[in-house]
């Protein structure tokens, strides 16, 4: 199937087109994860706090099994591609070392713009209501693409969506239940949560919206759209949540065009890799 | 039967080694005891989770990252079972928490520390859980049964944690020279603080005596500390780090090491509200339990709707 020796041929940028697709659902992954992994030992229910942190520990899984597929994917490259494919120093400097990559290279040397997360992902944690809103989204998105992922031609990336379907599943479970519980709870929960959803929405746009590799593996956007917005509609009405009327959406994040957000994350994420390079921990 | 005969029974009970159940008869002073040690063992699980959480977001590796998550989770895990423990002796969680946040209750004073690098996280989990670990492993057997359950499981987990406290140590000191140097800055700084975590000496801790009697405490203080300090030492030896103890040396005759003057002060003045994160982990604290209540009256609002609305259905 694949041949190493024409950086031209279809079937190198047909790695290459892979290998992005991989990086872009590890930094899924990755960045929410992060995001969650923030609320530990600030929840609002001791119980909600550990739940939480096992959603998040699942995402920050499923990103290290993404980055290992994908470091392998790069470490096939050709040469010449290689050079190319990251902007950043460290990660220039190693690759031209001939070294291969691993995991926390991809995590901790890759600048934002070389990021591929969806924007909605990395938006700040707010309050409860937000977190909720903003897994809510993205959960029902892995549901829905998780279970066209199980059928990947990819084997590996079948595999691992496979396994995050079972995760995926029970954690749409969870932020639909707090939909509802936030929107029909008090006034001030209902005013909360609605003013998240109305608030994140545009940022939704950007996990359904139509590209080639994802349809090569299975996920088809804009097929995905209607059963993603069945399960939005449902849950929104059992909470008595009104759907957002604004139909502008951002996106960018899927080029490395990010908000200032992602700036942030990554200065914390990074810190250690950054300031003390080529250590061992 | 009689107040007297009661006590005799619960006596009997504890002479035996035989359980106390949250049913049994119990003295007042043994009820208030056991609130009292188990909900600062609850308060310092929740509270212990913000050093240790200070470093999540910047954990040098996903996998130490993933780690390091799981491990705080466990001690969130141990706070519930502690607290669920307290409750079974007629005391809410509410009320404990309130104790914790208005500053009457105390919880253990080494979360007073700062976490400043990396290695903190290797050092908390070689020392402050090992220290944590010598405390405990005797209250699994110890006198009330829900409480002897409860730490049953903390013990397995703290000492999973207590060797990926070591593996950090250890792979920072066989690392370049700045990891070494940040192990043993760790190490210089968690040190004497660990050495705090067993009390005060014996003839000053108020509780010893009464506590021993009751098995809820099975070792005195002093005696914990030395069993920690013979441990710790050889393991040290094994990081190739240096003791930051001047006086410390092998004591043939007593067969334990002697070790140099702890700074009591230092401890008074950190249990007294004056360490150098006192403040800021209660308000941390405060801050989650204030901008939670909104949440937490949300889910209550909800829950008797669909109750409500159960019924009518039915």
């Amino acid at each position: 199937m694949q041949s190493n020796t024409n950086t031209a041929s279809p079937s190198a940028a047909a790695a290459e087109a892979q290998l992005k697709y991989t990086l872009q659902l590890a930094d899924d992954a990755l960045i929410i994860g992060h995001r969650l992994s923030e609320w530990c030992g600030h929840g609002p229910i001791l119980e909600q706090d550990i739940a939480l942190t096992n959603t998040a520990l699942d995402h920050l899984g499923r990103a290290r099994s993404l980055y290992q597929y994908a470091a392998e994917l790069f470490n096939k490259l050709p040469s010449e591609a290689k050079n190319n494919f990251f902007t950043s120093i460290p990660m220039q400097q190693l690759i031209a070392s001939g070294n291969n990559i691993g995991e926390d290279n991809l995590a901790s040397l890759r600048d934002g713009w070389d990021y591929r997360n969806a924007l909605l992902l990395e938006q700040p944690n707010t309050d409860w209501a937000y977190t909720i809103a903003r897994s809510f989204f993205y959960d029902a998105f892995n549901y829905l693409s998780f279970k066209c992922l199980s059928d990947s031609p990819d084997a590996v990336i079948a595999a691992i969506a496979a396994k995050s379907l079972k995760e995926a599943t029970y954690h749409l479970r969870w932020s639909k239940e707090w939909v509802i519980r936030l929107g029909d709870g008090t006034e001030e929960s209902h005013m909360r949560m609605q003013k998240a959803v109305d608030d994140l929405w545009m940022y939704t746009g950007e996990l359904l919206a139509p590209e080639k590799t994802a349809r090569q593996n299975g996920v088809d956007g804009s097929a995905l759209r209607q059963p993603w917005l069945d399960i939005i509609t449902e849950v929104f009405s059992e909470a008595n949540i009104a759907m957002p009327a604004g139909t502008w959406m951002q996106e960018g994040g899927r080029d490395g065009r990010h908000t200032e957000h992602l700036g942030y994350i990554l200065a914390e994420l990074q810190f250690m890799q950054r300031a003390y390079p080529g250590m061992q921990w | 039967m009689t107040v007297h005969s009661f006590q005799e029974h619960f006596d009997s009970l504890i002479d035996n080694d035989i359980a106390i159940e949250p049913k049994d008869w119990m003295p007042d002073d043994y009820r208030k005891t056991l609130i009292r040690q188990i909900s600062q063992h609850a308060h310092s699980e929740i509270i212990g989770m913000l050093p240790e959480g200070n470093w999540i977001t910047r954990a040098p590796s996903l996998r130490r990252k993933a780690v390091l998550l799981a491990k705080v989770q466990d001690e969130a895990g141990h706070g519930l079972y502690l607290y669920s423990a307290a409750e079974t002796l007629g005391v809410s969680r509410d009320e404990l928490y309130d104790q914790l946040h208005t500053g009457k209750a105390k919880y253990s004073s080494i979360f007073n520390y700062p976490t400043l690098t990396w290695a903190d996280m290797g050092a908390i989990g070689w020392l402050v859980d090992g220290a944590a670990i010598m405390n405990q492993v005797p209250l699994c057997r110890t006198s009330y049964g829900p409480y002897a359950r409860a730490m049953v499981r903390v013990c397995k987990e703290e000492s999973f944690h207590q060797r990926q406290g070591f593996e950090i140590m250890l792979t920072l000191a066989k690392g370049t020279e700045v990891q070494k140097k940040m192990a043993q800055d760790a190490f210089n700084r968690w040190w004497w603080p660990s050495l705090m975590m067993f009390g005060p000496p014996d003839a000053e801790s108020p509780h010893t005596e009464q506590s021993v009697r009751w098995r809820i405490k099975r070792l005195t203080n002093d005696e914990l500390r030395q069993k920690f300090i013979d441990v710790t030492v050889e393991q040290a030896k094994v990081l190739g780090l240096d003791v930051p103890d001047k006086d410390l040396k092998w004591n043939e005759e007593r067969g334990h090491y002697d070790f140099g003057a702890i700074n009591w002060e230092e401890f008074k003045n950190v249990v007294k509200g004056n360490g150098p994160c006192n403040k800021q982990r209660l308000d941390t604290r405060r801050k989650a339990w204030e901008e939670g209540q909104w949440v937490r009256d949300a889910a209550q609002a909800h829950a008797r709707k669909r109750k409500e609305k159960m019924a009518k259905a039915a």
